[in-house]
């Protein structure tokens, strides 16, 4: 169905659907005693994680796990990186050590494109998060738990068309905001990103999505999902906004707006969250929020992605 | 490319009566009985040997989908395959598990299909319904519930259509036209 | 003993033809030839240019001999048809003191391909807070008139003004690689929609063009010459075109690079397309274009930028900025400018000779009697596929490949003996022993003549 996972820009409405079609019977199979599937026996897969991501490393090593695959965890730390070894020699050496997938992680935009679309190795790549760019599988288990929060057991084969998502924070630095921006679109949703000006890229207007500075005046209007993004206490250094106090009263899921929301509006946030800033603790842990269904969620659609990259012969139509 | 029809409506919904009869007869009755489909068409297949027995016997058996994609030796090998739901609504421990295809051929799919079952339990007895055998068997797994054995060669494909899923009821055999 | 060339049927750049005599290493006569000359090049068909001169090169030697040295940029220059390059200073040590300078400039005169004519840092260092030793270099045997922190912007105005002010007093010209240190913290290409979705940190145009708006009011403020180098956006146009109608003594250089190619080529994360200034959107491309066309932007400077593959096959932040530009900017030139007919072969000998030479303070009489033959002979008919045959430098970072450009330099000639024939680079022994004879002759300026100041 398709060679690699780079960017959800590259997903057709679906392909999106019948990963996350699949996601669904890689969950009903998550509920059986024995939860292992022996579709991935004998493939070796490497985790390449070059940033600390201890959430992300073990939810692709558990959905590597459960489809029966062995399991490679390289991090930066500790290893040749670490005494200077460019990119390119790494992946080299991972070829010819003979492995059939690789999971990336990488604070270089673009990283797991090159793995993917250079000779140094051909095997299926999953951007497990690159830079500032795109964090594919997390838009995909976000659209996965919206999908099933709002239609069921009906789900099966649907998008999520006439969902209206607000996406509340750092777009400009969030690779989640742009994966779920293009994956939402695609399915059908309407997107309304809010943040302060400083904190939106540039060209987003080219983007299909709504913009707004007013936080307020977004949640006075009907909406299905809140999506709140981690917000880097480092930005306000860089001139981004004043100070954490400001920024939370203008932006954050304050304990106020939370009490103001329609009991029904699904509240997400991929984590880790910066409690009190950008999200209230009330916020966080009502029954409206999604951020654990999340964390669940990530193993399906993760081998949901692990089994389409890895297995089938055709190439992407 | 020709095409012949070798079972009609009437030979599909025979048979299905007859495997019906062979069950209850085999099993001395419905007792312990889970019938479960392979999809997507095992699964209507095992739906109407469900309802003949139920019209025989006046019991409903316990009737599911087992997906046996993520069992197959040949994911490497094909277009990417999407897995269909897993279905089992009574526990099959100690039960008598009835697999339910409708061609059975190189035996794989049922090779796939066993291995599944025994992820999910450990069922007394497992006996295999097919609507046709065009035989070539590459694994040592034979049926015990056959609607109609059909030699073929490995050129041709055989083509079961059901109602529900196809419209129409009929088996038929597609050639190369010579 | 003298020796004689004749270059016969050539086309002259405003369309002539004509016979031209090398005598001894300079211009004889340019018309009708009927003397008899030790040999004769065949140049019908083919394009007669001056010497091209480019105004912004980076040969890395001292310093980064993985790159590039003096003779390899050299032969990657002669390749290209150029005769004459300005070294940028960004070496290690930094070209910020006499000695650099002259070794710089006798390792050209070593090499032979091509005159080098260093140019000196404006800060020690490149550290932006001191002056180098402007007039140290200015009276070396290296003669520098032009100074740049190329690499780095001169950010701070105080030293920018006091360059400006010091280099009066010689004639000199600050060129300023115009970027705002703030603005372009960690930036990686073109700010816009393109780096927003490819997650690269934007590089504003504003970067580039307020540093050129301070600047030229600098200028004008101590009536001191600006020169801006590789000047790449719609804004900067504007603002030097301002400038120069304000009478503002300013210059300005376009890269071929920005006279053809566009952010979106950043898609593929290649980091050949990495460059500073960043490769800007077509509407940028299309403005300095006719920026070059109606003169506001003076010449075409390749910023020949030379890496190891190890610096550009990597991740696209990690990797280095710049292009090797001197084997492909003819060809380039021809394609964006000739070739749409916004320049006439005459403008291109101004823009890529005469220009440049006015504005680096060298004498220049392009292709009249008298003159050192530098001569550049171009097959403008010819089109290839631009592979790494094509290149004759020590780096392949080249963003051409497998594009087909227009012209092919069939022979550059150096003071009267060829240093490009058929196509392809004459070996370096042959031009460093013709180079030798033409030192020898008094042609030009030997390696252990003592120091004057001229
Ligand atoms: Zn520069």
């Amino acid at each position: 169905m398709i060679p690699h996972l780079i960017s959800t820009r590259d997903l057709s409405r679906e392909q999106a659907i019948a990963l996350l079609d699949i996601s669904a019977d890689m969950a009903e199979s998550g509920a059986r005693e024995n939860k292992k599937l022996p579709a991935l026996r004998g493939k070796t897969i490497v985790n390449l994680f070059y940033e600390d991501s201890t959430r992300t490393r073990i939810s692709f090593e558990v959905a590597e796990k459960r489809l029966s695959a062995d399991v490679i965890n390289f991090s930066a730390k500790g290893s040749s990186v670490a005494k200077g070894e460019s990119f390119k020699d790494t992946i080299v050496t991972l070829r010819e050590m003979g492995v059939d997938g690789v999971v990336i992680r990488h604070p270089s935009s673009g990283a797991p494109h090159l793995l993917a679309e250079r000779d140094w190795i051909d095997v299926p790549v999953i951007n497990a998060g690159d830079g500032t760019h795109e964090h594919p599988t997390q838009a995909l288990l976000d659209a996965y738990t919206l999908r099933a929060k709002r239609w069921g057991d009906s789900a099966r084969s649907k998008g999520l068309d006439g969902l209206r998502v607000v996406i509340v924070g750092d777009i400009l630095h969030s690779r989640v905001a742009r994966s779920n921006i293009w994956l939402l679109h695609t399915l059908g949703a309407t997107v309304t990103v809010v943040a302060p000006p400083t904190l939106l890229p540039p060209g987003l207007s080219e983007w299909p999505v709504s913009v707004s500075y007013d936080l307020d005046a977004v949640l006075a209007q009907p909406c299905d999902a809140v999506m709140m993004l981690r917000v880097q206490s480092e930005r306000m250094r860089a001139a981004y906004f004043p100070n954490a106090h400001e920024y939370s009263a203008g932006w954050g899921l304050t304990l106020e707006r939370f009490h103001r929301l329609s009991p029904d509006v699904m509240i997400l946030h991929p984590g880790p969250m910066n409690r009190g800033f950008e999200i209230s603790s009330a916020a966080a842990d009502a029954t409206q929020s999604l951020v654990l269904d999340q964390v669940a969620n990530g193993v399906f659609v993760r081998m949901a992605v692990l089994y389409s990259v890895l297995t089938g012969t055709e190439v992407m139509s | 490319m020709t095409s012949n029809i070798v079972m009609q409506s009437a030979d599909v919904t025979r048979a299905i009566t007859r495997i019906a009869h062979e069950i209850l007869e085999s099993n001395r009755g419905s007792s312990n009985l889970v019938l479960l489909g392979i999809p997507t068409r095992g699964v209507t297949l095992a739906r109407r040997i469900a309802a003949a027995i139920a019209s025989i016997d006046g019991v409903h058996v316990p009737l599911g989908s087992l997906d046996v994609t993520m069992y197959r030796d040949d994911l490497q090998k094909q277009p990417l395959r999407e897995p269909a739901p897993t279905n089992v609504p009574v526990d099959i421990e100690h039960a008598t598990v009835v697999l339910v295809d409708d061609v059975l051929y190189s035996g794989r799919t049922v090779r796939a299909a066993l291995d599944a079952l025994t992820d999910l339990g450990r069922p007394d007895v497992v006996r295999l319904a097919v609507l046709v055998d065009r035989g070539h068997r590459e694994l040592p797994i034979r049926a015990d519930y056959v609607g109609k054995n059909l030699p073929s060669s490995s050129g041709e494909r055989v083509n079961v259509s059901l109602s529900e899923t196809d419209g129409v009821d009929s088996v038929d055999i597609e050639r190369e036209a010579p | 003993m003298s020796s004689s060339v004749l270059i016969s049927g050539a086309t002259i750049a405003d369309g002539t033809s004509s016979d031209i005599l090398v005598v001894d290493g300079l211009i004889a006569k340019v018309g009708k030839v009927s003397d008899k000359t030790d040999r004769v090049i065949d140049a019908t068909g083919l394009l007669a240019l001056p010497g091209l001169i480019d105004l912004h090169t980076h040969l890395r030697e001292p310093g980064f001999e993985q790159s590039e040295t003096v003779l390899t940029g050299s032969q990657a220059a002669a390749k290209g048809g150029f005769t004459t390059v300005f070294p940028m200073a960004n070496t290690s040590p930094v070209a910020d003191n006499a000695s650099v300078v002259e070794l710089e400039q006798s390792r050209g005169i070593e090499a032979g391909y091509v005159q080098v004519q260093p140019i000196g840092a404006v800060t020690a260092g490149l550290l932006g807070t001191h002056l180098a030793d402007l007039r140290g270099m200015a009276d070396s045997r290296a003669r520098v008139r032009v100074f740049s922190d190329d690499g780095k912007c001169v950010h701070d105005p105080l030293v920018m003004r006091r360059a400006l002010e010091y280099v009066l007093a010689f004639d000199g010209v600050i060129a300023q690689h115009a970027q705002e240190p703030r603005l372009t913290e960690q930036a990686q290409m073109n700010e816009g929609e393109i780096a927003s979705r490819l997650g690269l940190a934007g590089w504003p145009a504003i970067a580039e063009e307020t540093i050129i708006a301070r600047d030229v009011l600098i200028a004008e403020s101590v009536g001191a010459a600006l020169h801006v180098c590789h000047l790449s956006t719609a804004g900067s146009v504007d603002i030097v075109r301002w400038a120069k109608a304000r009478g503002i003594r300013v210059t300005a250089e376009v890269t071929p690079h920005h006279l053809l190619l566009t952010e979106d080529l950043a898609v593929s994360y290649d980091a050949r397309y990495k460059v500073n200034p960043p490769l800007r959107r077509q509407e940028d491309v299309l403005a300095v274009r006719a920026g070059l066309a109606d003169g506001t932007i003076d010449i075409v400077a390749t910023d020949h930028a030379p890496h190891p593959s190890e610096d550009k096959e990597c991740e696209w932040d990690v990797a280095a900025f710049g292009m090797v530009g001197l084997e492909s900017a003819l060809s380039i030139v021809q394609q964006t400018m000739v070739e749409s007919g916004q320049l006439s072969w005459a403008d291109v000998v101004r823009v890529m000779s005469s220009m440049p030479a006015r504005i680096g303070r060298l004498p220049w009489s392009g292709l009249a009697a008298g003159a050192p033959a530098s001569i550049t002979l171009v097959d403008p008919t010819a089109r290839s596929v631009f592979s790494v045959d094509h290149l004759a430098g020590k780096s392949q970072n080249s963003p051409y490949f497998g594009r087909e450009l227009p012209g092919r330099v069939v022979h550059t000639m150096f003071n009267g003996y060829l240093t490009v024939e058929n196509g392809q680079l004459v070996d370096a022994e042959t031009v460093a022993s013709a180079a030798r004879l033409r030192v020898a002759a008094g042609l030009v300026r030997g390696l252990n003549e003592e120091r004057h100041d001229g």
